[in-house]
């Protein structure tokens, strides 16, 4: 598994190809991209700033990301995520699972996802044309990660 | 003993600080939440959306605290 906290950009179509290169017993990958939208909640977004826990951050991806490998037979996971200032169209996450078939794949990458928006330490702050603005949690994100239970 | 505290993102904005050092006798987490709200400078402590970490583990405010412990508080987390 591969754990990455960055500020710097990132391409998700090398980052996929890479989750088979050396291993010809992948037969699925299945990938999320997450992008910087330029609208949200009624507001016009120019930019936004990712700030996270050092430290913190890493070990919480790691344990989201253990607990996917116990739960499907995966050959390879990885989570890589932006930190910092990012642009609208920017990737800002990327979860891959590689397996031998889809659907511990499929459900592996919702898993993560779904985790990594309840419990990994990260904290959007907007640019708007009202000035600058903290992204508030959403409970459907908690009820997204409770089907997992 | 004594205990390091960090807040993060809008709390740490609000209250205009990153991270203090508390010395005291605290049981738990919320304990140590508790000494920080008798200042209104710590209001935001107060949400009920508050998360927090000890020594950077997630956990509730019912959290046992020993000497040396990292104590964060932080609004729900918003990444991905």
């Amino acid at each position: 598994m591969a754990i990455r906290v960055q500020p710097a950009p990132f391409d998700p179509g090398a980052e996929v190809n890479a989750m088979h290169a050396a291993n010809v017993g992948v037969g699925a990958v299945v990938s999320f991209v997450g992008y910087v939208r330029d609208f949200n909640d009624g507001h016009d977004v120019a930019g936004m700033f990712l700030e996270h826990y050092p430290g913190m951050t890493e070990k919480a991806l790691a344990k989201i990301a253990v607990e996917a490998e116990q739960r499907w037979p995966l050959l390879k996971l990885e989570v890589l995520h932006r930190i910092g200032a990012l642009e609208p169209g920017e990737p800002i996450v990327f979860v891959a699972a590689a397996s031998a078939h889809r659907q511990a794949a499929f459900d592996a990458c919702a898993f993560v996802m779904d985790y990594l928006k309840t419990r990994a330490p990260f904290w959007k702050k907007e640019n708007t044309p009202q000035g600058p603005r903290w992204v508030d949690g959403r409970s459907s994100d908690h009820d997204a990660a409770l089907r997992w239970k | 003993m004594s205990i390091n505290v960090l807040f993060f993102a809008r709390y740490g904005e609000t209250i205009g600080l990153d991270s203090l050092e508390m010395e005291g006798d605290f049981a738990t987490v919320d304990a140590v939440r508790q000494a920080l709200v008798g200042d209104p400078g710590f209001d935001v402590l107060n949400e009920t959306s508050l998360m927090c970490a000890r020594n950077q583990e997630m956990c509730s405010v019912d959290e046992p605290l020993e000497a040396g412990d990292e104590v964060a508080f932080f609004p729900p987390v918003t990444g991905g």
